[in-house]
């Protein structure tokens, strides 16, 4: 601990007893007790003073003499205030005494006495130990029972003044001592060992105060919210005194004149008077000036080791042998020295350094040519090196003087400006300039740092083999045979027909070509010529004519109309087509079928209802009515020409209804629906029948009343179905612009899936003889393609899109509706949504 | 029977690779250590194919090194040097902190020195291989030649560069192996040939030096490289010395050495610089023939090969042949602003002799008054003294020169000139897609004629601008359809009967009215008229087929639909680019016309004006 601190620890507590002493005087009781404890602090303080400043001197000197020192000046300065004192003192010792006697209960008096008494025996005893003991060791025994004599007495009289008064009177007595000493030492040539001093033996300070708090170094508001504030020695609480409010400390502030120099101490919770001294303390420290005040900060400097030889040795051990001795690896190593002189080994410096720089210098040699190619073959390597790829070489742009095309021009200079963010997102990594002649080339600004990448991309980039495509986009199309070898096919719009006043829905042609009938949804039906255009039969049906179809055989004139949830057999009459075909049709349909064979069961009959057909719809040509439970969307003629295939919207497992014309009856084929049936188609020479729903075709046979095979589309809603007239392939047509091919032979999943369109697929057609079909849909064009199918079973079908057509105008974000080929020429017939029909030719 | 369950990643590619951080943890190697290694051996992370199962299943992307290149690095001896350092380093921070200087600097003095000419054997077994990884070699040493000393770049480093630098060039100046040079906003690009390898290397301008960010730049990596690199080139230089049996270290031909027998101060540092100024071909090795020319091709012939190649190879060869004289027994003077080492390096490769103002640089051979001098090289507008016996030509006349391996007429580079383009010599002329400015178009084909004489064009030009009018008109449609529907109405009206008619319309554009209507009463009134021939449109079988193609595009399979579209984009892009340059190009040619014309204008004006006056 410094010095100083502890003189201020020791004045602390000494000012702190100084206050309570006269508190306690008032107490009568402990009056003597609280005396004495006051008193043997104070002794005690002063002695502990007394070592501390001799423990400072202790580093340099034994100095029990320094001791002997201290006391004999403090009792100098006593003799100084007078002889009274002494007289003091006498009297006082014998009170003490007095109160030793008469307080015997006191455990506590007894025992801090009991402990002083130790205390200065111990002191003896060490003494006695010293080596040279002295009579002045016994005699700073009696010199210090004089002092607590003496101290005792000053307590009484003046208790304050006479201990502030002691601390400075150690201080300068320590350092008159300090000179004293010296010229002691040169004085005394006996060396006196250093005196170990335990300072608990002389008595520790801290036992004796009263009310020492043994709480700790704790936070002392773990306690804010008890009575107390800790415990002393004896495990007694220690009871805070009364707290004070606001208006309390207000009144002491207005009464007590020592207010602004009174403290609390937190670990007691006592109020705290500080004295004159603490206050100027308080300021020197605030000054940051050394505390004490009595300190010299400029006294003289005593060269303690110096290099004059003194008398006596300063240190108190002998020197080590080495020091006078010479030694021995010196001398090994001036032998070497010595040797390599003679022998002429030695090297100068410059000699050294330059064989360190020939050491340093790099040398070459050939490295390559020593080596046979089975030597470097077995060489390690890299696993599976990839070596770096070469920067790529400049372009013209990067040229001093480059083309006036590569500089940027004012709008691309203008980008570049704006990704001066982002570089990485610019044409070049640097900006084109032109330089008129290369003088005036400045340096690179990125230079290094270019290079640094490369650096860095040398080491840190992952590197892998990539493999290039060498191939050209055109190597990604199928080659495909020219559409010029594969003529003929309708490359142009040779007619339009108009006539319809709303978007025609259904058209078809005759079985030979000639005729042409539409339905539309304006109510009519028109029959056409095909080589002329010319409309040459119209009749008018009330309700939109959802679709027509020509029966596909020749001996009969007979259209099927569907017409809401009707549908009408129609002949077209005696001016369109043979006179003879269409008058037998008339007599074969005027006499009704035997009644025996109309044999319906309940559930067909509840939904088809064959009509009796009025004379003013016989007149307008209609022979035959079929009534159905729900609109009609679909027909489809048997290749014979006895049966059509109606499709209901929305009939569930009665979507499908099958009827037999020349017997008048109908049959429901499916007992349970398999999804929503979009179309149905007769195959064209076996008793099959195709069923489109809205993911799936699936083919039944009729005479076996079986599922024969399900294909798979995937598509997500089929719009329409045709079926090629060799009956081994099927097209279908769907919503999401596919067109999709199957080989029925080959597989139930497509052959091929065509994307040809832009907008939905509402039409497919197959022509009967070319190897033709075509596809149309909601986007303007009509696309035709070849579709070639060979007989050979093991040639797949050849598709080669031919030619787009445009389509008729597009209404309604509709287009073509229905496609028809032409059963003996390459010509397309398409029902535009735009009331015409186009034949392309 | 319970087999044991196979852990996972312990085989395939999960075992395959290897964290930067597992590396460490293996090598036991700090990571600027393992930097410094990886950079010595050349070990590099590689890409996976597949990252997830690379990784051990971690997701992110980390750092991932073959298993086996972390073996091998076990294995390297250097290893031990760089942990044996690591104590040294130690020493050398307690000897610091203790105070004792001169230990330290004894320290520093002894620094042990990491010998690596094992791993460049390693790395390159054979010469070639070595001579094949060059380029980047050459570029950081040529740059680090110009370095100062740095913090991070010990100043001997840079001086070994410039040493080998120069050493090298040397031995391209004597194996006349340079075959391109372009002069580039960053620095001169060379191309030499050396054993059948392209080696090409940038020098920077002069004044490279630029001090760099912290974070942009780090030296130490750099340094690190170029530890290594010099090691590499100077062996590699030792080799070329060898083959081309000259003494290494460079040496002064005993002859210039006996010329000069004075006191040197520092014989080292004069020859040293002498070296430097490249003028003076070095010293042979004794006894060595001098005539080492390569024999003659002998074609042997073979199935496989093409006659056609074989023979152009032969031509290129001759070609080649002739570009090592380019400028033989010419004289050059080289001025002062012009910079000498880039010149004197690429007259001294192609067999000229060449010279500058003593007090520019050591190493001058003859006068600038010497009147056998051919060229002198210039590069001001003006000069005050002129010889007549010798031509003022600016700079770039010999890179263009070298360029077009002969002699270039000197018109357009004379003095105070303003000179023509400086082209790259390394555009790639077989690959398509590639703008081909119109000077290359000339030099290759002497009848080619610039836009600008004529407006027309020559015939490939036309054609390739009707395509790319034809495709920014599609483009600007936008819309493919549109095109079709377009061609549809063109061959309806071509394809029905009366298409007599419509030819006439199409005629008709530029008839006056009054003819249309003489032509409509010509056909009121009855009569025969001489029928029109059947003119095909010349584009119709191409329109067909682009339509044809164009449906057939759409029968790409799925798998390859984007490949298609992307490589179709690209193909896109590189048309728009070249379209977007010839426009350029196009407009200013324009222009400067234009203005040359006015000029034109107004000095035929003040002639006239003058004439009047």
């Amino acid at each position: 601990m410094p010095p100083f601190r502890t003189g201020l620890l020791k004045r602390k507590i000494d000012s702190k007893e100084s206050k309570k002493v006269p508190e306690k005087n008032t107490s009568e009781d402990e009056s003597g007790d609280s005396e004495e404890y006051d008193l043997i602090g104070g002794e005690l303080n002063v002695e502990g003073d007394d070592t501390d400043s001799e423990h400072e001197d202790e580093k340099e000197t034994g100095s029990d003499q320094e001791q002997d020192e201290v006391l004999f000046d403090d009792s100098a300065d006593s003799a100084l205030s007078g002889d009274e004192q002494v007289e003091y003192a006498s009297d006082e010792s014998s009170e003490l005494t007095d109160s030793e006697n008469d307080e015997d209960s006191d455990d506590g008096s007894a025992g801090e006495i009991d402990d002083e008494k130790e205390a200065s025996d111990s002191v003896d005893s060490g003494a006695e130990s010293a080596n040279g003991k002295s009579k002045s060791q016994t005699k700073t025994n009696v010199q210090v029972q004089e002092v607590t004599a003496k101290t005792k007495q000053k307590q009484k009289v003046k208790l304050k003044n006479q201990k502030q008064k002691k601390t400075p009177y150690d201080d300068k007595q320590t350092h008159d001592s300090i000179n004293r000493l010296a010229s002691t030492i040169e004085k005394t040539s006996v060396t006196q060992p250093v005196e170990q001093k335990d300072e608990y033996e002389s008595g520790d300070t801290s036992d004796e105060e009263e009310r020492r708090n043994t709480v700790g170094d704790v936070p002392m508001w773990w306690y804010n919210e008890y009575q107390h504030v800790g415990y002393d020695l004896d495990g007694r609480r220690i009871m805070k005194p009364p707290q004070r409010d606001h208006i309390d400390d207000f009144l002491k502030k207005c009464e007590d004149p020592d207010f602004w120099r009174t403290v609390r101490d937190p670990t007691t919770g006592q109020d705290v008077v500080l004295s004159k001294e603490d206050l100027q303390l308080i300021q020197r420290l605030r000054e940051g000036r050394v505390p004490n005040p009595e300190h010299d900060e400029y006294q003289p400097w005593i060269e303690w080791f110096s290099r004059e030889v003194m008398a006596t040795p300063l240190r108190a051990f002998p020197e080590h042998k080495r020091s006078f001795l010479p030694s021995r690896s010196e001398q090994l190593q001036i032998s070497r020295i010595v040797h390599a002189l003679k022998m002429g080994w030695t090297k100068t410096r410059k000699q050294l350094a330059e064989e360190r720089r020939k050491r340093r210098e790099k040398n070459f040699y050939n490295l390559w040519g020593s080596a046979t190619s089975e030597e470097e073959r077995a060489q390690r390597g890299i696993h599976k090196h990839i070596p770096a790829p070469k920067r790529p070489l400049p372009s013209h742009a990067e040229s001093y003087n480059p083309p006036p095309e590569y500089l940027l021009d004012d709008k691309e200079m203008k980008e570049w400006n704006k990704l001066s963010e982002t570089p990485w997102k610019r044409k070049y990594t640097f900006l084109p300039q032109r330089f008129g002649s290369l003088r005036a080339v400045p340096a690179y600004e990125r230079f290094t740092r270019e290079r640094f990448l490369r650096c860095l991309d040398l080491y840190l980039a992952p590197r892998a083999i990539k493999m290039r495509l060498t191939i050209k986009p055109e190597d990604l199309v199928p080659k495909l045979p020219s559409p010029r070898d594969l003529q003929p096919f309708p490359t142009s719009e040779a007619l339009c027909f108009r006539g319809h006043t709303a978007l025609v829905r259904s058209v078809d042609f005759d079985p030979s070509g000639q005729y042409i009938v539409s339905g539309s949804d304006d109510g009519t039906v028109k029959v056409w010529e095909t080589s002329s255009g010319r409309c040459l039969r119209t009749v008018s049906l009330q309700e939109p004519v959802s679709r027509v179809s020509w029966l596909p055989t020749g001996a009969l004139t007979l259209v099927a109309v569907a017409v809401g949830s009707r549908v009408l057999l129609l002949n077209p009459g005696a001016r369109v087509g043979a006179h003879r075909a269409a008058q037998r049709t008339d007599e074969l349909l005027q006499e009704p079928p035997p009644q025996g064979d109309v044999r319906m069961d309940e559930r067909t009959a509840a939904c088809v209802k064959w009509d009796e057909v009025s004379t003013e719809e016989w007149a307008l040509g209609i022979r035959i009515a079929i009534t159905h439970f729900k609109p009609v969307v679909h027909l489809c003629w048997h290749a014979r020409g006895d049966y059509l295939c109606a499709t209901v919207r929305d009939g569930g497992a009665r979507a499908v209804v099958v009827h037999q014309v020349s017997r008048r009856r109908s049959q429901l084929p499916f007992a349970r629906s398999k999804g929503l049936v979009q179309c149905a188609l007769f195959h064209p020479t076996r008793p099959l029948l195709a069923v489109a729903t809205q993911r799936a075709v699936r083919l039944y046979d009729l005479v076996r009343q079986q599922l024969v095979r399900k294909l798979l589309t995937g598509a997500q809603w089929i719009s329409s179905m045709a079926m090629h007239p060799a009956g081994d392939n099927l097209l279908v047509g769907s919503y999401d612009r596919k067109c999709i091919w199957f080989d029925l032979e080959l597989s139930s999943k497509p052959y091929q899936t065509l994307r040809l369109h832009g907008g939905a697929v509402r039409s497919v057609a197959f022509h009967r003889r070319y190897p033709l079909f075509a596809s149309a849909g909601d986007d303007p064009y009509i696309v035709v393609s070849h579709g070639m199918v060979y007989n050979d079973l093991l040639q797949n079908p050849l598709l080669v899109p031919l030619k787009q057509l445009r389509g008729p105008a597009v209404r309604d974000e509709l287009c073509a509706l229905e496609l028809r080929f032409h059963p003996e020429q390459p010509w397309l017939l398409a029902a535009g949504a735009d009331a015409t029909l186009r034949l392309y030719s | 029977m319970v087999s044991k369950k196979k852990k996972k990643y312990s085989s395939g590619e999960g075992a395959q690779f290897m964290t930067r951080k597992a590396a460490l943890k293996k090598l036991q190697l700090t990571l600027k250590d393992f930097r410094r290694i990886c950079i010595l051996k050349g070990i590099y992370p590689r890409e996976p194919r597949n990252r997830k199962r690379a990784q051990k299943g971690a997701g992110g992307i980390k750092t991932l090194y073959h298993t086996k290149d972390i073996k091998f690095l076990l294995h390297e001896p250097i290893i031990w040097k760089l942990r044996e350092l690591k104590v040294y380093q130690q020493k050398i921070r307690r000897a610091r902190a203790m105070k004792e200087y001169g230990k330290m600097r004894k320290y520093f003095r002894d620094y042990p020195d990491i010998n690596i000419d094992h791993i460049v054997k390693e790395r390159y077994p054979t010469f070639v291989d070595a001579l094949r990884d060059l380029d980047d070699c050459l570029t950081l040493c040529f740059l680090f030649s110009t370095f100062p000393s740095l913090k991070r770049v010990p100043r001997d480093q840079s001086m070994l560069c410039r040493r080998l630098t120069v050493e090298f060039m040397h031995a391209v100046i004597t194996a006349k192996a340079l075959r391109k040079v372009f002069v580039s906003v960053k620095g001169f690009y060379y191309q030499v040939e050396l054993e059948g390898q392209t080696i090409t290397w940038i020098v920077p301008h002069h004044f490279s030096f630029q001090p760099q960010n912290k974070n942009d730049v780090d030296f130490k990596i750099m340094s690190t490289f170029v530890e290594f690199y010099t090691m590499m080139l100077g062996f590699v230089n030792f080799k070329l010395f060898h083959t081309l049996n000259l003494v290494y270290p460079p040496k002064l031909p005993a002859s210039f050495s006996a010329e000069k027998d004075k006191d040197l101060i520092d014989e080292h540092t004069y020859v040293a610089e002498r070296i430097a100024a490249m003028n003076l071909s070095l010293a042979r090795v004794e006894g060595a023939n001098e005539a080492e020319e390569l024999p003659e091709i002998d074609v042997f012939p073979t199935e496989d090969e093409d006659p056609k190649k074989l023979e152009e190879a032969k031509l290129e060869a001759e070609k080649v042949k002739k570009l090592k004289t380019l400028f033989k027994g010419l004289k050059f003077f080289i001025n002062r602003e012009v910079p000498r080492e880039p010149m004197v390096f690429i007259i001294r490769c192609f067999g000229g002799e060449c010279s500058w103002d003593k007090d520019h640089f050591v190493g001058a051979t003859f006068d600038e008054s010497d009147e056998t001098i051919a060229y002198q090289i210039v590069d001001r507008p003006s000069m005050e003294k002129q010889y007549l016996s010798r031509y003022y030509v600016q700079p770039q006349w010999v890179f263009d020169s070298v360029n077009a391996r002969t002699l270039l007429p000197i018109n357009k580079y004379l003095m105070g000139a303003v000179l023509p383009p400086h082209l790259s010599p390394f555009v790639d002329k077989i690959k398509d897609q590639v703008y081909i400015p119109p000077e290359v178009a000339q030099m290759n084909n002497p009848d080619f004629k610039p836009l600008d004489d004529d407006q027309s064009g020559t015939d490939i030009e036309e054609a390739s601008d009707e395509d790319k009018e034809e495709e920014s008109e599609e483009d600007s449609e936008g819309d493919a359809d549109e095109a079709l529907a377009k061609q549809y109405r063109d061959e309806v009206a071509e394809d029905s009967p009366s298409g007599e008619d419509n030819d006439d319309e199409d005629d008709n554009d530029d008839m006056d009215p009054q003819k249309k209507k003489l032509a409509k009463e010509k056909k009121k009134s009855m009569a025969v008229t001489t029928g029109v021939t059947y003119k095909e449109h010349p584009y119709q079988k191409e329109i067909e087929d682009k339509q044809a193609f164009r449906l057939r595009e759409k029968l790409v399979r799925k798998k390859h639909k984007k490949l298609y579209k992307s490589m179709k984009a690209g193909q896109e892009e590189r048309k728009k680019e070249i379209w977007l340059l010839r426009k350029k190009r196009r407009l200013h040619d324009e222009k400067v016309k234009e203005e040359k014309k006015a000029e034109k204008k107004k000095q035929r004006m003040q002639a006239f004006e003058a004439a009047t006056a």
